[in-house]
């Protein structure tokens, strides 16, 4: 029982931490600051969630892995608000600069 | 090892460009980058609390208020530096050369093991009735420096307040920002607060006993505060409200009062009284939560100016 736990935790964070190296390889290689963001965005949600995901047996009680799963929802509200207002910003920057 | 390692190297690689950027906004985002980093290295250190501080304080509000710097610097005229002659640059390389070895020297120098209070801390935490060895020593062993940190506080808003204009006195502080009906930010700024000041509450609450404390939950609390007033659906109160002074002031006054309180029952300044110490440090941490909170917020809100246009 263990041992399941441990292969899906590693296999979940190994998958987790694909997407943030794919997001990170994507913030500094794609063109333009839309692109970016939409590799930033990806990294957040699906890396963190995957890494929330493969902790959560890990838990040491209830709250633990209510806590793990607030933290990503959090991640993922600010992301997801900072993420449209920084390419607005972007926008107005290339239409007015 | 190897990811402590790859910690501190990722440290020094972003210290770096923040030395060396050109323009002001890109040493701070990158200043608060490695703010972020540095707080990880503290958790892989077991300082809970150092890290927590770190990343709320030394990354988001320091790099809230750099970031307002230097926007504030940006619509200024430019300065204008005479470029160092060749004596200068090579009295300037000495001198840093020179400060690194002496820093070194010191490091090195560093009896093993090191000298530590730790032990003769936890041997008399029980006297401060909290769990949280470093709440003990912030509250108890070394309260006075706790108390004179948050009276810096004070007067740094008061300092802030001295540079408003004349004709600003009393206004409220900071700029209107244009109210964001719809869209991310509008959004975050009606959902984030209440769940935000749970979790200062929680952080407030845990810190006698686990990671956490006054500082951190007060940042969070000014971060709610001020998310509002960035979505333009909050304004802040005009600096001449008699509450908001009291507020401002009630942390320090607080602790100041049950530290001559030690001095009568005890016969020593700051001295809690045995049995009533936790009872005592969580009334003082609580009024001090929100007068370090008010007082982060108007740091960052700024002087009132006298032109509020957006």
């Amino acid at each position: 029982m263990t041992l399941l736990v441990d292969v899906f935790t590693v296999l979940t964070v190994a998958a987790g931490i694909v997407f943030f190296v794919a997001g990170t390889a994507g913030l500094i290689r794609f063109p333009d600051t839309s692109s970016r963001l939409h590799a930033l965005t990806k990294a957040d949600h699906l890396g963190l969630g995957l890494v929330v995901l493969g902790l959560l047996p890990r838990a040491e009680s209830l709250g633990g892995v209510l806590r793990l799963v607030a933290i990503w929802g959090l991640v993922l509200a600010s992301s997801a608000a900072a993420g449209p207002m920084l390419a607005r910003l972007a926008r107005r920057g290339a239409r007015g600069g | 090892m190897i990811a402590d390692l790859l910690i501190v190297a990722a440290i020094v690689a972003l210290a770096l460009p923040v030395v060396l950027a050109r323009s002001a906004f890109t040493a701070v985002a990158l200043f608060v980058a490695y703010g972020l980093l540095l707080a990880f290295a503290w958790v892989r250190l077991d300082a809970v609390d150092v890290a927590l501080t770190e990343a709320a304080i030394g990354a988001g509000l320091s790099g809230v208020l750099l970031l307002g710097a230097a926007r504030r610097l940006a619509g200024g005229p430019p300065v204008e530096d005479a470029p160092p002659g060749k004596a200068q640059v090579a009295l300037i390389g000495v001198g840093c050369a020179g400060l690194a070895v002496a820093l070194g020297a010191v490091i090195l120098a560093l009896p093993d093991p090191a000298p530590s209070l730790a032990e003769p801390v936890m041997a008399n935490i029980a006297a401060i009735e909290v769990g949280n060895p470093v709440t003990a020593v912030l509250m108890g062993f070394r309260g006075l420096d706790t108390l004179l940190e948050a009276a810096v506080l004070v007067l740094a808003v008061v300092a802030l307040w001295a540079l408003a204009p004349d004709a600003a006195w009393g206004a409220a502080p900071g700029w209107r920002q244009p109210p964001a009906t719809d869209g991310p930010l509008a959004l975050l700024a009606r959902v984030l607060p209440p769940i935000g000041v749970v979790v200062a509450v929680h952080i407030l609450w845990v810190g006698a006993d686990a990671p956490g404390g006054k500082f951190q939950a007060a940042a969070i609390l000014a971060a709610m505060w001020l998310l509002p007033w960035m979505a333009g659906i909050a304004a802040p109160p005009p600096i001449s409200r008699a509450w908001l002074r009291i507020v401002i002031a009630a942390g320090p006054v607080a602790f100041i009062l049950a530290g001559f309180a030690g001095s009568v029952l005890q016969g020593a300044f700051l001295a809690y009284p045995p049995g009533y110490a936790k009872a005592v440090i969580i009334a003082v941490e609580v009024v001090l939560t929100a007068s370090i909170a008010v007082a982060l917020a108007l740091l960052v809100l700024g002087p009132p100016a006298e032109d509020r246009g957006a």
